[in-house]
């Protein structure tokens, strides 16, 4: 059966070629394009020149979208931490019968059309919503408070599309923790919380660090929430690639943020994989 | 249950992160049937008042229309693409394996926005329109990689032996792969068309860079409306698309359960 060489290249020819010709090609053009001229007339020039990075950086208005957009991703990291241990812990640790539909369920939004997820806020949120609704219902409130287009509701929409990812993170690398380990420290005398800060914890820092990984790289690149439900100043790095390249026909510039942003995540990616290893991502995504 | 002191506070804590992820979903279905003219809260009756106006709604149609034939085409191409290719990760070893498969599964990690300017200004480069193939064509690089990972995940569960028995007893390949592996296989294809169909019909980011007024998906369709105001329109919508994505999965497991009962 692995006498015949070229059959593994010829079932892998069709799938290899779809990610080359649509993907490494493609982005190759971004990075080219990068160094191309936009006449005033609008129309590209090709050439090599690095006006679109120093256009970029010469003042502080891209750089503070690009420093938001990692501020947003990290805040997203830590609240999807907070929001998502426990549930995960509380999988791996119970032992009721429905463990398998409540694992189902928190899976469910991922099925569920992320537009609709994500506009929905501005009918909990927005001034008519479900919580100014009763607030101003039950007297504690007089006027609608504003809590819409701010980086909280941008927030909510993020951490309510990528939680699912962390907690499925999480919950994987607990899972493959031996019970007996922990069995051995409480028999030894320590409490639950420090059998828990002993031998829990460091044992799901993978999956801890896999989740955050994902979970930074997704919002580094999110474009609907901060559209949706963010305002003029809550502008991600990927709205800016948008307006740049669909609204103002800007290609060279809007391929040089493009490769701005994903350098960034390169930097990152790689630094993680050098460090930690890259495939426990794709196992846990597995696992769904 | 385990005896843990604050084990109580753990499972309260749960609720909570289930109620937050739930909220939206909720408010998007018991919104769509307020019969009233804005599509906020209080509730003013119980009325399918908006589905009808959907039902009447010649664009939205054309965008379902659109949404269910992309879905589908992804779902096929990026399946058998899918399936060829897990093939001869699981069941073969050549050089540069772990590369390759780690360069497949790779669009997962870039932003849609970087796949959806890359492929457009390729597009543009070649001097090609955008149009439909150009939506099914990118569909499939963003949902290639679910289904490589589902469908090596199955695989890879398949005892080599089965097919080595099969041709020890005269099958050739082609035997092989229809007899047995196939057979044993389409739980994972059910589940790949699924999840390509599935991302496909919910995918915003990059089709808004690669639709045109002409070839509108239900999501841009929802994008667009959103630019005015939230109508109660996009709340019965919403409410149809969620009853769809929660009835498809369950469909399909209830009829692959009985298929396989009945072979």
């Amino acid at each position: 059966m692995q006498s015949k060489r070229w059959k593994p290249w010829a079932l892998l020819s069709p799938a290899l070629s779809a990610v080359f010709l649509l993907l490494v090609v493609p982005v190759c053009f971004i990075v080219v394009y990068s160094f191309w001229l936009r006449s005033p007339t609008g129309a590209d020039i090709a050439a090599f020149q690095f006006g679109n990075y120093a256009k970029f950086f010469a003042d502080y208005f891209y750089p503070s979208i690009l420093l938001r957009t990692i501020r947003v991703s990290l805040e997203s990291v830590a609240l999807c931490l907070v929001l998502g241990y426990i549930p995960a812990y509380f999988f791996y640790r119970s032992e009721t019968r429905f463990k398998s539909v409540l694992l189902l369920l928190i899976m469910l939004p991922f099925w569920i059309s992320f537009i609709i997820r994500t506009m929905s806020w501005i009918n909990i949120l927005g001034d008519t919503g479900l919580i100014n609704h009763y607030l101003i219902k039950f007297g504690i409130l007089s006027e609608p408070l504003g809590m819409l287009y701010n980086e909280g509701s941008v927030l909510m929409g993020l951490i309510q599309y990528l939680l699912p990812f962390m907690i499925l993170n999480i919950y994987v690398s607990l899972e493959g923790i031996d019970k007996s380990l922990l069995e051995a420290a409480r028999s030894m005398g320590c409490t639950e919380w420090q059998a828990f800060k002993e031998v829990t914890l460091p044992l799901s820092l993978p999956g801890l660090s896999a989740g955050s990984l994902l979970v930074f790289v997704l919002t580094a690149g999110t474009y609907l929430p901060p559209m949706i439900l963010g305002g003029p100043k809550n502008e991600m790095i990927a709205n800016l690639i948008f307006k740049r390249v669909i609204g103002t026909l800007d290609w060279p510039f809007g391929s040089a943020i493009s490769v701005v942003l994903l350098g960034l995540l390169l930097i990152i990616v790689w630094t993680y994989n050098r460090y930690l290893g890259i495939n426990q991502i794709f196992k846990s995504l597995q696992g769904e | 249950m385990p005896k843990i002191s604050g084990w109580s506070l753990i499972r309260f804590y749960t609720i909570l992160v289930y109620a937050f992820m739930f909220a939206p979903i909720v408010v998007v279905v018991v919104l769509s049937f307020n019969p009233e003219q804005f599509g906020s809260f209080p509730m003013k009756g119980f009325s399918f008042r908006w589905f009808i106006k959907l039902a009447q709604n010649q664009t939205i149609l054309i965008a379902f229309k659109n949404s269910l034939i992309l879905g589908s085409l992804t779902a096929v191409v990026s399946t058998a693409v899918g399936i060829m290719a897990s093939m001869a990760f699981v069941r073969y070893n050549f050089p540069g394996k772990n590369t390759l498969n780690t360069l497949l599964l790779a669009p997962i990690m870039i932003p849609e926005v970087i796949l959806g300017v890359a492929l457009l200004l390729f597009i543009r480069w070649l001097q090609q329109p955008k149009s439909f193939a150009l939506l099914v064509i990118g569909h499939v690089v963003l949902t290639l990689p679910y289904v490589l990972l589902i469908v090596q995940a199955r695989l890879g569960g398949i005892k080599k032996e089965y097919e080595e028995a099969a041709q020890s007893l005269g099958a050739n390949g082609l035997q092989t792969f229809k007899e047995v592996t196939l057979p044993l296989l389409t739980p994972a294809i059910l589940a790949g068309m699924l999840f390509s169909f599935t991302i496909s019909f919910d995918d915003i980011t990059a089709t808004l860079f690669w639709a045109t007024a002409q070839n509108q998906t239900v999501p841009v369709k929802i994008f667009g409306m959103l630019r005015n105001s939230i109508s109660p329109e996009i709340n019965a919508l919403g409410t149809v698309m969620i009853v769809l994505t929660i009835a498809t999965p369950l469909l399909a497991g209830y009829l692959s359960r009985k298929l396989s009962r009945g072979s």
